[in-house]
């Protein structure tokens, strides 16, 4: 009786003491969650570990969506066998036939969890390792340093073989460290932001900031998108729409160009924190990397981050262009990114935007607008658009006839 | 009495959900799919889901997928696109001498432009050999064509080994005409090495005037009408939204159920066959029932030798029985099949052949009613047969 396994490895969350437990459970619901369309599959839970019986499901689509769920650290396609050593040396040979490319090299390792086996550790190494050998032409053993390592974990209930393991997303599993605004732009960096953010265990709200009407319905498109791409990896998420447009013409109005860009910054943050605390969110998530436009400077920063009291989170910060290009890219977000559609910030981009701006002055602008200010990011707020994304949701309404055409 | 309609070659009936949603689709998104304003956003959606639906379908990308007017323009995009794009030094081509008049003529035109044409042959089931493939191959050929489907006898050819032989030469593209062959055949774009396919809504019970072109990535095409940048600047021109949904709806509908529809089809070809042989004046061309797997399911080809086709077809249609003389747009010529020709079956047949197509409408009685007409017509006929010589 041979059958197909997946284990699976949790991440960090092992070493998270009394809480581990819940941790766990999450992480195993997550792990079902993303597996759904497979029904037939089979889930068991031990110290640290997932075992799924894939009992006829085809292992390499679902291992596919393994690898974008949080908190799995790494997983490997197990074969679980009985305890006849004939049996337990054809399966070995069998997964180490199923690793591509064909290793060279190998290194045999047994455990024996089942004290009550006939055969120790090291006789058994060299019994299903000697078999191997004899029945694998070019392979050699290299202990040092293998392309391959077979390993055998002989159990009580069976005995499970397994020769390949695949890296997956690492991370926390979704929600664990609580919840965060994620500042989503239709830009190359913010998705980036969200996915790392939420690979960190946060559950992410995205937040964001639309001019309709001086900007087209496709930027909106572009943000749902992006959202139902970081949906994918979080079961669903929650789009705040905020109508920015006329806080923005107010700003424009006070003459001081070259500072309207660090006025609209401090603005949403100012709503972004506001729209936390009705949702319940302890931070705000940021797609800023340092130096990258005026707004994301050292100097702006500390100007438009001054006077809000939630953590601001920029998990960019410190990354080079090319390495959030090359995230994007992985996260398919890039292609959506680059598509030319104008955002709330295009409209009024000075020619000349501070890169050092004066907070003195800032704070002077924002206190002669005084209570109109309050007013506009109340009227933000409140005016604030909410649609809930899955991956496959599309968010306009004659979704209902679409469905029935195709 | 009943009309029946058995040339589903020519053009299928129009499926009736797909004809509700191609008239509300073109009441509602009336818009330009390219226009910038929500209502334009809101029809290329709509292009967007359908091009993702028939992605999906051949598990190729979206961006694979490139709207035409049809299996014509695909064709002509394929093998005119192909060597407008490349340089002057490969211009060898090698394509089936039982192509499609809009692979066949095109090569032709090629041909004049001094373009190098290799004509594969074929055996007498009209069958390219995959060693006549790879032995026409050449330093500077370009592409290899040859359709999936005859339209003529419904040969099917042998796609999957041409393109494994061909995974050897990369430089060399690979068109399918698979215009007769969508939801009766199965296709394998990517596994079976296919660079290029072509396919018309129409035969598969969708909308007239439109089709697509899967082109895999990477594959540069001259566009060969200058215009606009949609389908990613290889074909411009204003998408024909009501169409392109009603076919990826017809696509759906077509391929999601072909097993079963095959099996059905190959029921009634069977019976077809069966009532066919004992009419001791008809002859089948193509594969019989005892070699289903290297012919569609949908299509049977007879030959009345010394008795001209278009007698038999008016006489059929007098009896209510409609079907065509080879394919329907080279019918109104009086040369013999050049399909039938190629297969070396001699002017007698190839100029004698009739062809019966049918589909999803038609059930055993039908076939029986056909077979009935098809005996009373050539005992008409009979006096009329000239000598066989």
């Amino acid at each position: 009786m041979k059958e197909d396994w997946i284990l699976v490895r949790f991440g960090e969350l092992t070493i998270k003491g009394r809480n581990r437990g819940r941790f766990e459970d999450m992480l195993v619901r997550q792990v079902k969650q993303a597996l759904a369309a497979y029904p037939a599959l089979k889930y068991t839970k031990t110290f640290g570990r997932l075992y799924i019986q894939l009992n006829g499901e085809p292992y390499e689509p679902a291992a596919e969506r393994l690898k974008d769920v949080f908190g799995i650290v790494s997983f490997s396609r197990v074969i679980r066998c009985g305890h006849d050593l004939q049996d337990i040396r054809e399966t070995a040979l069998q997964a180490i036939r199923q690793v591509e490319p064909a290793p060279k090299t190998f290194k045999m390792t047994v455990r024996r969890a089942w004290k009550a086996y006939p055969h120790d550790s090291q006789e058994m190494n060299h019994l299903v390792g000697a078999h191997v050998l004899r029945n694998t032409p070019d392979l050699k053993v290299d202990v040092r340093n293998p392309d391959t390592e077979l390993k055998v974990d002989i159990q009580p209930e069976g005995t499970y073989v397994y020769a390949s393991v695949e890296q997956a997303a690492g991370g926390f599993p979704l929600g664990m460290n609580g919840k965060a605004m994620l500042l989503l732009s239709g830009g190359i960096d913010s998705p980036v932001a969200g996915w790392m953010a939420m690979r960190k265990g946060l559950e992410i709200e995205a937040v964001h900031f639309h001019s309709y009407p001086f900007t087209s319905e496709q930027a909106k498109e572009k943000v749902v998108t992006l959202a139902q791409r970081l949906a994918y990896y979080g079961g669903s998420i929650k789009l705040h729409l905020v109508p920015f447009t006329e806080l923005q013409t107010k700003l424009a109005q006070t003459g001081q160009e070259h500072l309207i860009i660090t006025l609209m910054r401090r603005s949403m943050l100012k709503i972004a924190e506001k729209l936390a605390a009705k949702r319940g969110a302890l931070a705000i998530v940021t797609g800023d990397s340092l130096g990258q436009v005026a707004s994301q400077t050292l100097g702006s920063m500390n100007v438009i981050g001054r006077d809000t009291s939630l953590p601001l989170l920029r998990p960019l910060v410190m990354m080079d262009k090319l390495e959030i290009i090359r995230i994007a890219e992985k996260l398919r977000t890039y292609e959506t990114s680059i598509l030319p559609y104008e955002d709330c910030c295009t409209l009024f981009v000075p020619k000349s935007p501070a890169t050092n701006p004066n907070l003195g002055i800032v704070l002077k602008i924002e206190s002669q607008l005084g209570a109109e200010l309050e007013r506009l990011v109340d009227e933000a707020v409140n005016g604030t658009e909410t649609v809930v994304l899955t991956e496959n949701s599309r968010s306009d309404a004659p979704a209902a006839a679409e469905d029935k055409w195709f | 009495m009943d009309t029946l309609y058995f040339d589903h070659c020519a053009s299928t009936p129009i499926h009736g959900r797909v004809a509700e949603t191609v008239l509300e689709v073109m009441k509602i998104h009336f818009a330009n799919a390219a226009a910038l304003h929500r209502a334009g956003a809101e029809a290329m959606k709509l292009v967007d889901r359908a091009r993702a639906g028939i992605a999906a379908g051949f598990r190729v990308k979206p961006d694979e997928v490139v709207f035409t007017s049809g299996g014509t323009e695909s064709n002509n995009l394929a093998l005119k696109g192909t060597i407008g794009s490349l340089a002057r030094s490969a211009k060898h081509v090698i394509v089936s001498s039982v192509e499609h008049a809009s692979v066949y003529r095109c090569a032709k035109q090629l041909e004049e432009q001094g373009v190098e044409v290799t004509w594969l042959p074929v055996d007498r089931y009209g069958s390219v050999r995959v060693e006549d493939v790879t032995a026409a191959l050449r330093a500077d050929t370009a592409l290899v064509s040859v359709m999936h489907v005859n339209n003529e006898t419904g040969t099917v050819q042998p796609i999957r080994e041409i393109g494994e032989a061909l995974a050897r030469y990369p430089q060399v593209r690979f068109h399918v005409d698979g215009v007769q062959a969508i939801g009766k055949v199965p296709v394998r774009f990517r596994e079976w090495g296919i660079d290029m396919y072509s396919a018309s809504a129409h035969k598969f019970q969708g909308p007239k005037g439109v089709g697509f072109l899967l082109v895999r990535e990477g594959l540069a095409l001259a566009p060969l009408l200058a215009g606009g940048s949609q389908e990613a600047g290889v074909r411009g021109g204003t998408h024909n939204v009501p169409g392109i949904v009603g076919m990826a709806q017809a696509f759906r509908l077509a391929t999601e159920s072909m097993p079963e529809r095959r099996e059905r089809m190959f029921r009634l070809r069977r019976r077809l066959l069966e009532l066919a042989s004992t009419i001791p004046e008809l002859v089948l061309n193509g594969y019989g029932a005892e070699e289903e797997e290297k012919t569609s399911p949908h299509v049977v080809n007879l030959s009345y030798p010394g008795m001209r086709p278009e007698v038999l077809v008016h006489m059929l249609e007098k009896h209510g029985v409609l079907v065509s003389t080879q394919s329907a747009c080279s019918s109104k010529s009086l040369q013999p099949s050049r399909v039938l020709s190629s297969m070396g079956l001699g002017e007698d047949r190839a100029s004698g052949s009739i062809r019966i197509s049918f589909g999803d409408e038609h059930d055993e009685r039908d076939i029986d009613t056909l077979g009935e007409r098809l005996r009373m017509t050539v005992d008409k006929l009979k006096p009329l047969e000239r000598s066989r010589g």
